[in-house]
């Protein structure tokens, strides 16, 4: 099988974000960048197609010099070769149109996002790389088997969670409980720094970088009102007085 | 020129979803802010009646594509139905639920639309005759203002944040058929595999009750279950619990899981790493309980107890029960 995982690098999960002080981004200084948590699920299960199946993973990722590493990690997990599409911030449409270039040449079986990146949290390239590519989708999976020619996958919705068939090719969009990824072997290490990447710069994929969607601003998230601590000995007494100040002052109970 | 404030409603065998009157209330706001007409797309099967509730929180017309073939959500037809519908009347902005639906269909609508979409937003204005999408990046880290430079402009809201509120209008039902191919549509879905638990969504409760490490335990949850059962909440856990094999990954608050926003979460004996704060922290009201008074969620919280969770969330389900 020609299987494509596209992979993002993204902010440490317990990076603190500080946004510049122009509103224009935020702050890269002292970052810890790693692969963005939903891709890697997404890379395992490509990993795990190719196990089953034979064939080849490329890992394709969009973004600045930075971002080779996390597509080496990916190449350190197992994935063959990989595609780095050089490029600063960009808009999902955008990112999506790039991916869609570069997936095309590849022309794969079965094509791996994770279900939303944790930095923008937009959970949209998956799903427009799709429709770029005119072929079907299927978003937020936990679970996947793949044969004949069709993928069935199991994506959780609020109080159920369905069982959807697709005709390959088509986008999976990976969610927690979809596997446990590996992790890269030191092996694995050393033959991702000879395994190929095709750098592209984006705007010889013809990738416009005028967003459809634009950040006029980014501003810290609103201080939240210092809150009341109850103090006292007695549980039984500060319990009540929580219960009395959700019911009278707050009013939510 | 493109114009009209346009929603997709949001049903699920035969009945419409919460988040659907709160993007109609929505657009009302912003369609009267406008001058223009609020336009609801229902799609769906058997789903015609349920035109008049989308009227009284402020929808002028629904459009409504009925047909066996809408049966089931399924993002290849529903996807193609309301684009074709949008693109016709030209749209200047397109509001959906950042449900899962919503996202999935919203995402799928950009591609088609060539649109840009702001995901996931927790408040909307107009500057300008434009749209202006206020929308948290980074988990809540970063609060950021985002422009559509292009038709429609497209966002997605947080369920549970904009306010349903009634506002009656006419609700004209306009038919219309989006001449699909059966062959056009790839997916199908093979089985729907209903929750029997009875456990409410954590996403659209309003009230929930998160334990965190120092549950201690998958049985231990049983005290919160016992105060959500009176309070009609739902009950989580941070990733620490998930990541112990005490409750499944769907109960997940967080960064990796859900982001919620209830009108109350009480935290039981989570820190409030900046992992799990990122999915509550735009929650009305926040009460924390732990041990550790320099626990970080007590920074976030509205009220706050110190003390050992399993001595006082007895004693709150007690307090409660004499109240209500």
């Amino acid at each position: 099988m020609n299987i494509v995982a596209c992979v993002k690098q993204v902010p440490d999960t317990e990076a603190l974000i500080k946004v510049k002080a122009d509103g224009s981004g935020i702050e890269e200084g002292g970052i810890k960048w790693v692969m963005n948590p939903y891709d890697e699920y997404g890379v395992e299960a490509a990993l795990k197609l190719k196990e089953a199946n034979g064939g080849e993973v490329t890992v394709v990722s969009l973004g600045p010099a930075r971002a080779m590493e996390t597509i080496r990690t990916a190449l350190a997990m197992g994935a063959d070769k990989g595609v780095h599409i050089t490029i600063d911030a960009v808009d999902e449409y955008n990112t999506a149109a790039a991916l869609a270039a570069a997936v095309k040449e590849i022309n794969p079986d079965i094509i791996f996002c994770g279900q939303r990146a944790i930095d923008d949290d937009s959970a949209q390239v998956g799903s427009i790389l799709a429709e770029l590519l005119g072929i079907p989708q299927v978003t937020i999976v936990t679970g996947l088997t793949v044969a004949d020619g069709k993928a069935k996958a199991i994506k959780p919705i609020e109080g159920a969670q369905l069982v959807i068939e697709s005709p390959l090719p088509c986008v999976i969009t990976a969610q927690k409980g979809l596997n446990e990824p590996r992790y890269a072997s030191l092996p694995g290490i050393m033959k991702a720094k000879k395994k190929p990447v095709d750098v592209k710069d984006a705007a010889a994929l013809g990738i416009s970088v005028e967003p459809k969607a634009k950040i006029i601003k980014m501003t810290p998230p609103p201080e939240r009102a210092p809150g009341k601590i109850i103090g006292g000995d007695d549980a039984a007494v500060k319990a009540a007085e929580l219960a009395k100040l959700l019911r009278e002052e707050a009013k939510v109970i | 020129m493109a114009k009209g404030v346009w929603i997709v409603a949001e049903q699920r065998g035969g009945a419409l979803r919460k988040v659907s009157f709160e993007i109609a209330s929505a657009a009302r706001k912003l369609a009267d802010e406008l001058g223009e007409e609020v336009s609801a797309v229902l799609v769906g099967s058997g789903v015609e009646g349920l035109a008049p509730e989308l009227a009284k929180y402020g929808v002028d017309k629904v459009y409504l594509a009925d047909d066996a073939i809408y049966a089931d959500y399924t993002t290849d037809a529903y996807s193609a139905a309301v684009a074709k519908v949008v693109k016709e009347n030209d749209a200047s902005i397109l509001l959906l639920g950042s449900s899962v639906q919503g996202k999935d269909l919203g995402a799928s609508l950009v591609g088609k639309l060539a649109t840009g979409m702001a995901s996931d937003c927790t408040e909307l204005k107009i500057d300008g005759g434009k749209m202006v999408a206020i929308r948290p990046m980074y988990a809540g880290k970063v609060f950021a203002e985002v422009g559509i430079e292009s038709y429609p402009q497209m966002a997605t809201l947080r369920p549970n944040v904009f306010a349903a509120v009634e506002n009656a209008k006419a609700g004209e039902v306009v038919k219309f058929d989006a001449g699909i191919p059966a062959d056009a549509l790839k997916t199908k879905v093979l089985e729907t595999q209903q929750d029997a638990s009875g456990k409410i969504e954590l996403t659209e409760a309003d009230i929930i009750i998160s334990g965190g490490r120092g549950m201690k335990g998958t049985d231990e949850y049983k005290i919160l279950e016992e105060l959500a059962g009176l309070l009609g909440a739902a009950v989580g856990a941070s990733r620490a619990a998930v990541d112990a094999g005490w409750k499944p990954q769907s109960d997940q608050v967080g960064q990796t899981g859900k982001v919620v926003s209830p009108n109350l979460y009480i935290a039981c004996g989570i820190s409030g790493a900046i992992q799990h704060l990122a999915g509550m922290s735009s929650s009305k009201y926040i009460v924390a309980i732990n041990k550790d008074e320099e626990a970080p969620i007590f920074a976030k919280a509205d009220y706050g107890i110190v003390d050992d969770l399993f001595k006082i969330v007895p004693e709150l389900t007690a307090a409660v029960k004499k109240m209500l």
